[in-house]
């Protein structure tokens, strides 16, 4: 038996101990904002944060997260406010939207150690994730409109 | 056209409630309407509801270009409604709807007057409900702001009031209908938001991976690695083992041709998504022998390349272009190579469906849910009116979730597990089993005067055809795939001969993101500025020249090869270089071209390409790196796309094929040994990350109030050549042969 928190409820999984925690949340808890891309932690789609910090959900193992603090995407904020989820509406940075939850989270953790972050800090925090649309101008800006940093 | 008041059918009783006005706006593609007009009954639907609740129904799959928001945004505006007050809803696949198939950057172009219509024609009939109920001449009423409002008495009445009565009138005569002034425009112009924006932040967007039905399977398919083959034998014994399998399935070979047909291999079918997946890899399956199995990418690429230094099949012909390179001061030749590409949509093919007395119900992240209705109705001998195909957000398209394989796949699957199925397929069956964009070589010959001007130009291009998934017999490219960039060069030479070679295809051939443009625009758009450069001329100034006075431009049938255009007529949509020269001046002005010249390792590069009938060039700016690869500061699109709905989307597509076109540029390479794809997943077959990507993309759209045309993919085309174009200034070296990768560049 493996308990966690997930978005601040207790949670608890008995099952194959190696599955990934993606196939938790999407499979078991139906939480789908956490998105499957790659399985290999290559394209950032299944971000979340594990104790604050940025995680892949694909490649991080249920026996590896016992006891700790999962948050996802439906977990960020309450009403969709989060100053990221508002700068990202802000500068329409969504094409198709597969990635963008991934992305959200990443920059999210970016902010919580870098709250002032700069273009390279930017640009090294969010290279692991992939958007096939392109919209990683637009990323890059409502990064910085979301941390108050010259965009 | 007409627009009449529908009696309730099956199909819109899911989206509408008892008492709605519904109208339907015979909506046929002009494309369509022509290839068989009366096999087709296509409707839009537009709903108001006695709340005044106005439902659009987006009848196009949303994969990114926004237009599951701004056609509904263009018929609520030309209603005069009040845009919070509406609901969008997605259409199932229905041919009464019109060409679903969202695909070919079309959905404005064809659907631009109809939706308009649909929207003028309601309005009308709430004005005449409203004067009639007032006993006041129609004239004087107006909808404004979801009210008819009678402004001499005064009179008010919301569109939700005037439904029933609005229901008994007689729909407007096409002549009657009065349109709204651009000027007038609530949301149309105005960049309002998607629709989808709040649900995709906050993780609640529904995508095909995400659907669901009770008490369904998950299933993940091995599938042959060589196209061809299919299962020999299966030990399926350690898979069954694993906890949570619930069966395996051998699907059947596929009988040519490919069309959208199932692979074929072999299913675990689970509980769980990671059952399903783990289970698989402990099948032992023996595959029968393929024909494919001696295709090998470097020893297919020599073939290609020799058959493009010989006399080809001619598609287009202008003067005698022997005659002009025997004759010519200098002669230029060049060989050009683009490799077979996966579309590698963020979203990996996923659908779910349900087999239930007889009928098919699935949810699927498609393109082209007519064609899933299609597809899987053949191949479970069921009426295609028996498949239901509800379409969910796409993460992702690019031309590969019009190919519902993957939907075929779901539904046989629940008819043999008697349960719903969802299949989704890993990224390594995404990139090892895609409908791959054609890889392609191009020989190229011109000659020159003593001035420079090019009187001689020679172009060949090989590819296996993306006809050999319709017809496992084609060889040479099809009318499509020589209108795309090949049979319509625009250039102001005597002499210019295109030809085309034959192929045969050993894997699944598609259509990706701008299609034959890409390896088409790279020979092109590289080759006339290799003769630039040699006639000692500036780029910009030898494109405008070799363009040549503003004229538009007909090209006539060449043989049995008649020239595509995107299906339009050429009268109506002609190939006009007045517009391709504008944004060639536009895109150099823009990007400061005449004063950033080539120094330090930094160059701009320009290609221009009409595609889709838009007109688009493309100045990028590149930067040598200390460690010998690049890096792309900006890019300046300058495009003329005709009427746009939009801008912000525009800017957005053209911003997204800014970096899928560097994708292309820098790594994109699929290939095969033993008739095997190589690659798998984003380590081996990577794509633009931030950093790899434009910094920063500027989009000069200009004005125009032109037909509406393509906006979703004639941006990928002049990358790649404007990116190696500006390696040549910047470092002399012309690459050839794409990806940058294999040179170091990248």
């Amino acid at each position: 038996m493996i308990r966690l928190k997930i978005n601040g409820t207790s949670r608890q999984y008995e099952g194959d101990p190696d599955m990934p925690l993606l196939w938790f949340l999407r499979d078991n808890l139906e939480l789908t904002g956490t998105k499957y891309g790659c399985g290999m932690g290559l394209c950032g789609s299944c971000t979340v944060h594990v104790d604050g910090k940025a995680a892949r959900a694909c490649v991080t193992p249920m026996k590896s997260i016992e006891g700790k603090n999962v948050l996802t995407i439906e977990g960020l904020s309450a009403k969709g406010d989060h100053p990221l989820q508002r700068a990202w509406k802000q500068c329409a940075v969504a094409q198709c939207g597969y990635c963008q939850p991934g992305q959200i989270m990443q920059a999210a953790s970016l902010l919580k150690e870098k709250p002032k972050p700069t273009d390279a800090d930017i640009e090294a925090a969010m290279q692991g994730n992939i958007c096939r649309c392109g919209t990683y101008e637009r990323i890059r800006k409502a990064v910085k409109i979301a941390a108050g940093v010259q965009a | 056209m007409s627009v009449t008041v529908l009696s309730r059918r099956g199909f819109l009783d899911t989206i509408f409630s008892a008492g709605a006005l519904v109208l339907s706006a015979p909506l046929v593609s002009e494309a369509a309407s022509k290839a068989d007009a009366a096999a087709w009954h296509p409707s839009v639907y537009l709903g108001i509801e006695t709340d005044g609740t106005v439902l659009i129904v987006s009848h196009r799959s949303e994969m990114g270009t926004g237009i599951r928001s701004v056609l509904p945004m263009l018929l609520a505006d030309e209603l005069d409604a009040d845009w919070k007050r509406v609901k969008v809803e997605q259409a199932i696949g229905d041919t009464r709807y019109g060409s679903q198939n969202t695909d070919g950057s079309c959905s404005i172009r064809d659907f631009y007057d109809a939706i308009r219509e649909a929207g003028a024609s309601a309005r009308l009939m709430l004005e005449r409900a409203a004067a009639s109920k007032w006993n006041v001449p129609v004239g004087e009423c107006q909808v404004k702001l979801h009210q008819v409002v009678h402004e001499k008495s005064g009179k008010k009445a919301g569109l939700g009031e005037l439904v029933k009565l609005a229901s008994t009138q007689q729909a407007p005569k096409a002549a009657e209908l009065k349109f709204k002034s651009p000027a007038d425009y609530r949301y149309i112009g105005k960049d309002t938001p998607m629709i989808d924006a709040d649900d995709i932040v906050t993780g609640k967007g529904q995508f095909g991976y995400d659907a669901k039905m009770p008490g369904m399977l998950i299933a993940s398919i091995e599938r042959p690695p060589v196209y061809g083959s299919s299962v020999a034998k299966v030990d399926d014994t350690e898979a069954r083992k694993v906890a949570g399998v619930a069966q395996t399935v051998t699907l059947d070979k596929f009988q040519p041709p490919q069309m959208f047909k199932q692979l074929g291999g072999v299913a675990v079918l689970a509980n769980s998504t990671w059952a399903a997946m783990q289970a698989r890899k402990k099948l032992k399956v023996e595959w029968t022998a393929s024909p494919n199995a001696e295709y090998e990418s470097g020893a297919y690429k020599s073939k290609l390349a020799e058959a493009a230094r010989k006399p080809q099949k001619v598609v287009r012909k202008v003067g005698d272009v022997d005659a002009a390179l025997a004759g010519a001061a200098k002669t230029h030749e060049a060989e050009y190579y683009v490799p077979l590409l996966s579309h590698a949509p963020m979203e990996p093919p996923a659908a779910v469906a349900e087999f239930k007395d007889g009928k098919v119900v699935t949810w699927a992240a498609t393109q082209n849910p007519q064609a899933v209705q299609e597809a899987v109705s053949e191949a479970l001998g069921i009426k295609k009116e028996d498949v239901t195909c509800h379409v969910t957000l796409l993460g992702g398209g690019f031309g590969r979730k019009s190919k519902p394989d993957y939907v075929v796949e779901a539904a046989l699957l629940s008819k043999k597990a008697g349960k719903p199925v969802k299949v989704v397929w890993t990224r390594e069956d995404d990139i090892r089993f895609d409908y791959y964009h054609a890889v392609a070589a191009m020989y190229m010959k011109a000659g020159l005067d003593a001035s420079g001007k090019t009187t001689g130009w020679l172009q060949r291009s090989v590819f296996p055809t993306i006809g050999s998934t319709f017809n496992a017999d084609a060889r040479y490219g099809q009318e499509f795939e020589m209108g795309m960039g090949w049979m319509d060069v625009p250039f102001d030479i005597p002499n210019h001969r295109a030809e085309n070679g034959p192929a045969q295809n050993h894997v699944r051939i598609g259509w990706m993101r701008s299609v034959a443009n890409i390896y088409h625009a790279f020979a092109v758009h590289s080759f006339v500025d290799e003769l630039a450069h040699l006639a000692g001329k500036d780029p910009v100034q030898y494109l405008l020249s070799t363009l040549g006075p503003d004229r538009k431009i007909t090209i006539p049938p060449e043989g049995d090869l008649k020239y595509w255009n995107n299906t339009m007529p050429q009268e109506k949509y002609p190939v006009d270089t007045a517009r391709l020269r504008r944004v060639i001046e536009i895109a150099a002005e823009k990007s400061g071209w005449a004063n950033k010249k080539p120094g330090n390792g930094r160059a701009l590069g320009i290609a221009a390409h009409r595609s889709f009938l838009s007109y688009i060039a493309a100045v990028v700016e590149i930067e040598m790196g200390s460690d010998g690869k690049i890096r792309i500061p900006r890019v300046d699109f300058a495009v003329d796309c005709g009427t746009i709905l939009h801008p912000d989307r525009v800017k957005s597509q053209f911003e997204g094929a800014g970096v899928f076109g560097a994708s292309i540029a820098r790594m994109g390479e699929i290939t095969a040994a033993n008739g095997q794809i190589q690659q798998s997943n984003f380590h081996n077959y990577p794509v633009a990350r931030m950093n790899e990507a434009p910094r920063e993309t500027h989009v000069h759209i200009v004005p125009s109030t032109d037909l509406p045309a393509g906006v979703g993919e004639p941006g990928v085309p002049p990358i790649p050549p404007a990116i190696c174009n500006a390696i040549y200034r910047a470092t002399g070296k012309r690459v050839r042969e794409l990806p940058l990768k294999r040179h170091g560049l990248a």
